[in-house]
């Protein structure tokens, strides 16, 4: 109970000891909170400063050994990269190299080949030079053909000169004019003279037989046959003494053209014998003498259309052998009828050109 | 009245009529005849006269009808107009070879002058009949179907394919392979006459199987035919390149040349002209020529003859060249390039010279080589001078203009370039100066020889406006010299350097 005691008698100073003490701590309380949480906000503060300090070496370790990696691969992709880029080129300019060889090669080989060009112009020009030489021989070759058919022409016409002149030809005792007795040798016209056959003498062209066309009937009162330059008399020959006609006179009535009637010019049936003679010429002229026939007989049942222009109502030329000319079968003493002659009137056709007999002129 | 009597009343008429349609065809030969013949009626007399009952007189009118329409337009129009062609239509086709020959001469007569009678003609359904008379016995007949056919085709190509359409063409080609020498000229002008106008046309006389049998008479020894030949085949190859193919397949080719020396003119303008239609469609045909000696024949063939026979064969060689530098080579080396340029100085006419100037200009215009060869025979000049003469014609004029510009663009011949710096007017000296500008920087004798031979001093004294294309080529070629000798050689340096004499301060002390 001492205790108690003491402890009741010390409860005051206890009380104010407590009370004290208290508000000591109180009066210290503020400050060394605040410095206790300055000290531990220091000390956190390290703490967390040390942590994060190492959490961020731990992140640049492994953000180094990141993108250390990440360098590693790109770097790689570089190298291969430019490893290939690398290559690619050399290829390439191999490939040019190889390229530009072979171009060269083939162009001068098989485009711009410049021996091959001063080949073919070398050949060009031999080709040439071998035309122009066949050419000119060809063109000589052609001249020499007409020179040699115009030498014989020329020969030819000599030949007819020396048989016409062959009268100029030396006799044994007369010497010719191209074998002149002064001179050392005869002409060559001599000895063309002595083989040349004398051309014989012309004989008047006889008329040829009658032709179809008209025109010859009048040729032959044309001035042709009387010939008017030539045998004129000479003016100053004396007239002959006696009754002589003018010499002209006489010339002319000698040279008189033959004048036959028409009758004789014409014949009647000129008309049909042409035709006969054309019927003949086609005749001789085909290869074959049958007629080509069509295989069908098709033809045969046509009605034959006769031209328009030949054909008429009053039907074809019908005149002269059955209307004008008659015709009785009785009458005829071999199987068909005479030609009738229709005789012209002499006295007409010679009016003007005959001597009377007074001896002028009708 | 006796039988006799009433006979000879009627050989008196025909024994007129005869006399007188002998007669109007006699004096229809003259020309100096025909306009009386015309006031006095002739053509209403002789119209009757064609139906007349004797063949005689029926031929010779159609033959005095087919004299005058022969003479001048205005009287085939008159035979047109008298309603005669369809009688003489209607008769071709019925009567005897005469009457025939007579006919077709009419109608050729007629369809020769204008293409409206040609269709007048064509219009009458004469082309059946004369088609039907190709196929006549007799060559006569033929030889003048062939001829009146050629005159309707002549004239353009409707009537041309009215005469194909009509099947005359297969008849034709028969016609030249017959032996007569007329028929066969004829056939062969007529097939050219159809030709010409348009590749179908020629397309269908090639199929008709001409080319074989017109090349096998290029040999032949008849001049007339071998032009009437050559024209059909170059007629025929002018249209396209397969037609041209068609045609040297044919193997025309030695033979041709040999025409080349033949003694007449046309057959050599003929020949000229077909190797000329052929040489122009491609490169392989022209090489094709030159590789038979084809250029040099022509080169000789110009070099034989003169005037317009002359000019095919130049533009031959001109169309050659301008295929290929290679041809152009061969040209050169076939010694074309003399024998052009003798024509370009000694022929008178001035459509020929252009034609040569050209060539010219087609072969100079490859590379400098060409143009070399061209400089050498001392052609520019002549083209200069014609260029620069003003009595050439406007087309010569510019054609040598063109030659002229082709062959300096590649010319590096100086001594040829250099005369032109004197006498050139400023648009073709821009060319010469532009060569110099390209040359000089290279060579340095030629820059040596510019200099001392006065090119240089030239060159200052040009007056070019700053910035165009010469005032480059001069500073080009100033570059290419030291600055004194420029300077030394600029007009005007002289008072430069007396003023600086002038203006000197002597040092005096």
């Amino acid at each position: 109970m001492a205790t108690l005691a003491r402890l009741q008698a010390r409860s005051t100073t206890l009380a104010h000891q407590y009370y004290y003490r208290n508000s000591v701590v109180d009066v210290f309380r503020k400050k060394e909170n605040d410095a206790a949480v300055k000290i531990q906000s220091w000390f956190r503060g390290c703490q967390v400063r040390a942590h994060i300090r190492y959490l961020h070496r731990v992140a640049t370790i492994i953000q180094k050994r990141w993108r250390g990696y990440l360098g590693r691969q790109h770097y790689q992709l570089i190298v291969k990269l430019a490893y290939y880029t690398m290559k690619m080129n050399l290829y390439n300019a191999m490939a040019v190299r190889i390229q530009r060889r072979w171009r060269g090669y083939k162009i001068r080989k098989y485009c711009f080949n410049y021996f091959y060009l001063k080949e073919y112009l070398k050949a060009v020009s031999e080709t040439n030079d071998a035309v122009r030489e066949a050419l000119e021989e060809f063109a000589e070759m052609t001249e020499r053909e007409e020179k040699k058919a115009d030498l014989e022409r020329e020969e030819k016409k000599r030949d007819y000169q020396a048989r016409k002149m062959h009268y100029l030809l030396s006799t044994k005792q007369i010497p010719g004019i191209y074998n002149s007795p002064f001179r050392k040798d005869p002409d060559p016209w001599e000895l063309r003279l002595q083989q040349a056959k004398p051309l014989t003498p012309r004989r008047p062209n006889v008329k040829a037989k009658h032709s179809v066309s008209l025109s010859s009937w009048l040729a032959c009162t044309s001035t042709r046959s009387f010939p008017r330059s030539g045998t004129l008399p000479p003016v100053d020959r004396k007239r002959c003494q006696g009754p002589f006609r003018d010499v002209s006179e006489v010339w002319e009535q000698r040279y008189k053209p033959l004048e036959p009637t028409l009758r004789v010019a014409e014949p009647m049936d000129g008309l049909n014998e042409a035709r006969a003679q054309l019927q003949r010429q086609e005749w001789t002229r085909n290869v074959n003498d049958n007629m080509f026939l069509p295989f069908s007989s098709y033809h045969k049942n046509k009605k034959y259309i006769p031209t328009m222009h030949l054909s008429s109502k009053y039907g074809p030329d019908a005149y002269g052998s059955q209307h004008f000319r008659d015709e009785n079968p009785q009458k005829w003493i071999c199987d068909k009828d005479f030609q009738t002659v229709l005789p012209s009137f002499d006295l007409f056709s010679k009016y003007g050109k005959l001597y009377s007999k007074a001896g002028q002129i009708v | 009245m006796s039988q006799r009597q009433v006979l000879q009343v009627f050989e008196q008429y025909q024994k007129a009529r005869t006399q007188f349609v002998q007669m109007v065809a006699e004096l229809a030969t003259r020309p100096q005849n025909i306009e009386t013949l015309q006031n006095a009626g002739v053509m209403s007399l002789l119209r009757p006269l064609l139906l007349d009952v004797v063949p005689t007189i029926q031929q010779t009118a159609a033959l005095a009808l087919g004299r005058l329409a022969n003479y001048n337009d205005d009287l085939a129009e008159a035979v047109v107009k008298g309603n005669i062609l369809p009688q003489l239509v209607y008769s071709l086709a019925e009567q005897n070879r005469f009457y025939k020959k007579a006919a077709a001469f009419v109608l050729r007569a007629v369809g020769k002058h204008s293409p409206q009678l040609a269709q007048a003609i064509v219009d009458c359904g004469a082309l059946d009949t004369l088609v039907i008379c190709l196929e006549d016995f007799d060559p006569g007949v033929k030889e003048a179907a062939a001829w009146a056919l050629g005159y309707i085709a002549r004239h353009n190509a409707e009537l041309s394919q009215a005469v194909v359409d009509a099947g005359a063409i297969p008849l034709l080609v028969l016609c030249i392979q017959e032996p007569e020498i007329a028929l066969k000229r004829i056939a062969a002008s007529a097939l050219s006459d159809i030709a010409k106008h348009s590749p179908e046309l020629a397309q269908t006389v090639v199929d008709a199987g001409a080319i074989a049998h017109l090349a096998q008479m290029i040999l032949n020894p008849d001049a007339k035919l071998k032009r009437q030949v050559l024209s059909a085949l170059s007629q025929i190859a002018k249209h396209s390149v397969d037609l041209a193919e068609m045609v040297v397949e044919a193997e025309i080719f030695p033979a041709v040349l040999t025409c080349l020396k033949d003694k007449d003119e046309y057959v050599k303008k003929n020949a000229s002209t077909l190797i000329r239609e052929i040489a122009k469609h491609t490169p392989e045909l022209s090489q094709l020529i030159v590789n038979t000696g084809g250029v040099a024949a022509m080169i000789d063939c110009i070099g034989s003859c003169k005037g317009n026979i002359k000019l095919p064969g130049i533009m031959m060689l001109g169309y050659v060249a301008a295929h290929s530098e290679n041809l152009a080579m061969a040209v050169i080396i076939s010694k074309g390039v003399p024998q052009l340029s003798v024509c370009l100085l000694e022929e008178p006419e001035d459509h020929i010279k252009a034609a040569a100037a050209w060539a010219l200009g087609q072969i100079g215009r490859h590379t400098p080589e060409h143009a070399r060869a061209v400089a050498v025979t001392n052609t520019l000049p002549v083209l200069l001078s014609l260029y620069m003469s003003t009595e050439s014609s406007e087309d010569l004029q510019m054609k040598s203009k063109k030659a002229i510009k082709n062959i300096l663009q590649k010319c590096t011949y100086l001594p040829a370039l250099e005369p032109f710096l004197y006498d050139a007017p400023p648009n073709i000296l821009k060319y010469v100066v532009g060569q110099f500008s390209k040359v000089l920087p290279h060579d340095s004798k030629a820059r040596r020889l510019f200099v001392t031979s006065g090119g240089l001093k030239k060159i200052q004294e040009i007056k070019a406006e700053p910035g165009s294309l010469l005032q480059e080529y001069i500073n080009g070629i100033n570059n290419c010299y030291p600055e004194e000798i420029v300077r030394y050689y600029s007009p005007g340096y002289s008072d430069i350097l007396l003023q600086r004499v002038d203006s000197y301060q002597p040092l005096t002390n």
